[in-house]
């Protein structure tokens, strides 16, 4: 008897295809949002846990990142953004991110739990599986509020971070969450106003697509009105110090400001690419101000004045 | 007896797909060895606590 075995070209996939597969710039934002959530933290962290700990949240964001590129494949082929991305540009095989993809989560969440603590695992494995089933699989292809409910993936690491250092979750790390949770729509929509055409043509239901780019302006608006004020709550209650709630208040005002300039906006996609920018930014400094506030009352015993 | 050399099966590696592997091979290697200093470091900061 015979079997026939379908050949496969040897992979020409080098270390940098499977490097660009793990997302390096979100990679990046994420781990610097977890350090904040396992730096401000109550209590002592040994550095090497915690060092294993942002190791092991940075490997897992990568992983969810590898299967995000393993199953949208077919939509960065027809987007103009992603069409590089390794698996469409034939550098990688669709089964080689799989596999890339589900050994990284398996090994990020096993060794999280086996060396940091195991409450800190089983959220990142969550977060993993939030990213990949419910955003990626489900979410994205089906509403425009795919990145309103996915971005809860987003806003998980500072609470992995502190749980990694406490074991337990408190009022501060929800707050952090619902900052970035509330960060997300304006951030994306503000890019997706200009990159409308891409996401149409790749079938991808973003609000601009859906709901048109009026309708997007608002709901950008509405959600920083809500986002700004948020922001200084760290602040309001007691968590952080006023270096942090001067911080929030100007560059809450500017995202305001930006968010208002989106909405007279009628022509061209000038404040939408200033918001989009000035997103990333804005949400840099508030977990940049938290870490001051920190570092501040570690060194001199109170906030930063 | 025919000395004539036959060509061997399997397939037949170009040198960028060579490269490519060689070079996948030494991160996989790099990787795992972090993993194993890790675990070593972890083991050591620990103490007896690692197994709880």
């Amino acid at each position: 008897m015979s079997v026939s075995v379908a050949r496969v070209e040897p992979s020409i996939a080098g270390v940098g295809d499977y490097i660009e597969l793990m997302k390096p710039r979100v990679m990046s934002l994420v781990v610097f949002t977890a350090f904040v959530g396992l730096l401000i933290a109550p209590g002592h962290v040994h550095p090497v846990i915690g060092l294993t700990a942002l190791l092991c949240i940075a490997v897992g964001a990568g992983a969810a990142g590898a299967l995000n590129m393993w199953y949208d494949a077919d939509i960065d082929a027809r987007m103009a953004r992603t069409a590089a991305r390794p698996i469409p540009a034939g550098r990688l095989l669709p089964g080689e991110a799989l596999a890339f993809g589900l050994t990284l989560a398996a090994f990020s969440v096993v060794v999280l739990g086996l060396l940091v603590n195991v409450v800190a695992a089983l959220l990142l494995a969550t977060t993993i599986a939030f990213y990949v089933l419910v955003y990626t699989m489900w979410l994205k292809r089906t509403t425009p509020q795919n990145i309103v409910i996915g971005g809860a993936a987003g806003a998980l690491p500072p609470m992995i971070g502190w749980v990694a250092a406490t074991g337990g979750v408190s009022i501060e790390p929800i707050l952090l969450f619902l900052i970035i949770f509330f960060w997300t729509p304006p951030h994306f929509w503000a890019l997706s106003l200009y990159r409308t055409e891409d996401y149409a043509r790749a079938g991808v239901p973003m609000l601009p697509v859906v709901a048109g780019p009026q309708e997007t302006r608002r709901q950008i608006l509405l959600y920083t009105l809500f986002l700004a004020p948020l922001g200084t709550t760290p602040w309001l209650l007691g968590y952080a110090g006023p270096a942090y709630g001067i911080a929030a208040v100007l560059t809450g005002a500017i995202m305001i400001a930006l968010a208002f300039r989106i909405r007279a906006e009628r022509r061209g996609h000038v404040a939408a690419k200033q918001m989009f920018a000035f997103s990333i930014l804005y949400l840099f400094l508030l977990f940049a101000m938290l870490l001051v506030d920190r570092m501040s009352a570690v060194l001199f015993g109170h906030f930063t004045t | 007896m025919n000395n004539e050399q036959k060509p061997e099966p399997g397939i037949k590696l170009t040198e960028q797909q060579r490269r490519a592997r060689r070079a996948r091979s030494i991160a996989i290697a790099v990787s795992l060895g972090i993993l194993v200093v890790l675990f070593y470091i972890v083991t050591l900061v620990k103490g007896p606590g690692v197994l709880n």
